[in-house]
């Protein structure tokens, strides 16, 4: 049968690409701010660009925070792209602002500390050897566009998990996380829908986990 | 890990089809906007700019339909820019799949347009595009411009970029109007001058006749490099670009063909 993906609708985010992109990969995408509707969904991509604090505001209004842990405990896949990743960290910093997050995993999405900031444009990552994701595309190259990112992974690999959560780096200036793969809650700082062939590689290798 | 040289091919849109003026004058058509996006994506190319060079108010659904077309079947970042005057054409241009939208003429009638973009739909998808040519009154030697670079704004073009990043943008787009059309190479005296005044990534745009002439623009400190016509009509290719980029030791994508 056909995967159903919910795309988050909450009003940012390039919508119409991870719809298509979804699609491209063959599973049935859905664009919904309707709770039920992105809780049944066989997978949901959470979009976003711009602002933590404005992300947090929109996650807030669809009830966001409420969904993702509906999700996580009936183990159904989340797949968070650019600022829909920073918010599942537990804080987000902008121009000394802090905004708390989704907390999914500890740890703070600050500033990129490089002398050209935006990081824009395409660059590679070092995946670990048992990711999902990154299959067949480890060596390709995947398209950010980001001024504020994750640098520490703070979440212990003996935190009790039957699997580590498998980190993704990579780096501009210095180090950050470029996706986190943790049980059913995965996402990318790059955007996969706009990464060409490798980010539809990518995008396929998840919809294949979805049930 | 390292960031990668991108290359952008610009593709001048009117009423649906691409375009590219020599010295904006004389248009020759060049083709499909879609197929020449579907083309450059398998060839390797690292972003799309369209610029929609009429933007009368009756061709803009026709350029939000080709922005629509184009992102269902590109999978590659897509900038359009041209006649976009506020917030609401930014919004419209962005749902219909632009990645991020380029701002010139309105910016210079109302800076502030920048800023209140960056703040509502973030840094991130807010371009200034900057037609700049020499003159010799402005203080940096360069000038900003209007009309395809017929009209002088009265502004100098260093000090009008480090403005608009004050605005927040998160990109500038360079276009230099002596050397655009000219095939000579990129400006690389401009380049350098804007370089050192701003901190946010710099698309080189105008001169580029050669493949070799596309690493000088990067070691002058553009973070991108841009061109038209010579793409379409296949003077050079974007590999060769990538080739002459990776020969002078600056990182470029050289995507494998994936099956998907």
């Amino acid at each position: 049968m056909t995967p159903t993906v919910a795309v988050l609708d909450y009003g940012f985010g390039n919508v119409r690409s991870a719809m298509r992109a979804a699609e491209h990969v063959g599973t049935q995408a859905i664009l919904s701010s309707d709770f039920d509707t992105c809780l049944n969904a066989d997978g949901l991509i959470i979009p976003g660009v711009g602002a933590f604090a404005a992300c947090m505001k929109g996650i807030d209004k669809v009830r966001g925070g409420s969904l993702v842990d509906a999700r996580l405990i009936a183990n159904r896949p989340i797949l968070g792209i650019c600022v829909g990743m920073q918010i599942m960290f537990a804080q987000g910093i902008e121009h000394g602002i802090r905004t708390n997050g989704l907390a999914q995993w500890p740890g703070v999405v600050d500033r990129l500390v490089a002398s050209i900031v935006p990081h824009m444009g395409w660059n590679s990552v070092t995946p670990p050897a048992e990711s999902t994701l990154f299959a067949g595309v480890e060596s390709e190259w995947f398209y950010f566009v980001h001024s504020y990112a994750a640098q520490e992974w703070l979440m212990s690999d003996t935190d009790g998990y039957q699997r580590p959560p498998s980190v993704t780096w990579s780096e501009y200036g210095t180090p950050f996380i470029a996706a986190v793969e943790n049980g059913p809650l995965s996402a990318v700082q790059f955007h996969p829908e706009k990464s060409g062939d490798a980010g539809l590689a990518l995008i396929n290798n998840w919809a294949r986990t979805l049930v | 890990m390292t960031l990668t040289a991108r290359v952008i091919a610009c593709l001048d849109v009117d009423a649906g089809r691409v375009v590219k003026g020599v010295n904006f004058v004389d248009v020759v058509d060049a083709g499909d906007p879609i197929e020449l996006a579907s083309g450059y994506g398998a060839a390797g190319i690292d972003e799309l700019l369209f610029l929609d060079i009429t933007a009368s108010s009756s061709d803009r659904e026709t350029t939000l339909e080709l922005v629509r077309r184009s992102a269902d079947q590109v999978f590659i970042p897509v900038t359009v820019g041209g006649g976009i005057r506020s917030i609401e054409d930014i919004d419209a241009l962005l749902r219909a799949g632009a990645d991020k939208v380029s701002i010139n003429t309105a910016a210079i009638a109302r800076p502030e347009l920048l800023r209140e973009a960056a703040n509502r739909f973030g840094s991130q998808c807010i371009v200034l595009s900057l037609d700049a040519r020499r003159e010799s009154d402005q203080p940096s030697g360069f000038g900003v411009t209007t009309h395809g670079g017929r009209k002088s704004a009265g502004l100098d073009a260093v000090q009008w970029a480090k403005a608009a990043q004050g605005y927040g943008v998160g990109e500038i787009l360079l276009n230099s109007m002596d050397a655009d059309g000219t095939k000579s190479g990129f400006d690389l005296e401009l380049i350098q001058a804007v370089r050192v005044a701003v901190d946010v990534p710099l698309i080189a745009s105008g001169g580029a006749g050669v493949a070799s002439d596309f690493p000088a623009a990067i070691r002058a400190g553009a973070q991108a490099v841009l061109a038209a016509s010579i793409f379409h009509f296949g003077e050079v290719s974007v590999s060769e670009v990538k080739d002459a980029l990776k020969h002078d030791s600056i990182p470029v994508r050289l995507p494998t063909k994936l099956v998907s």
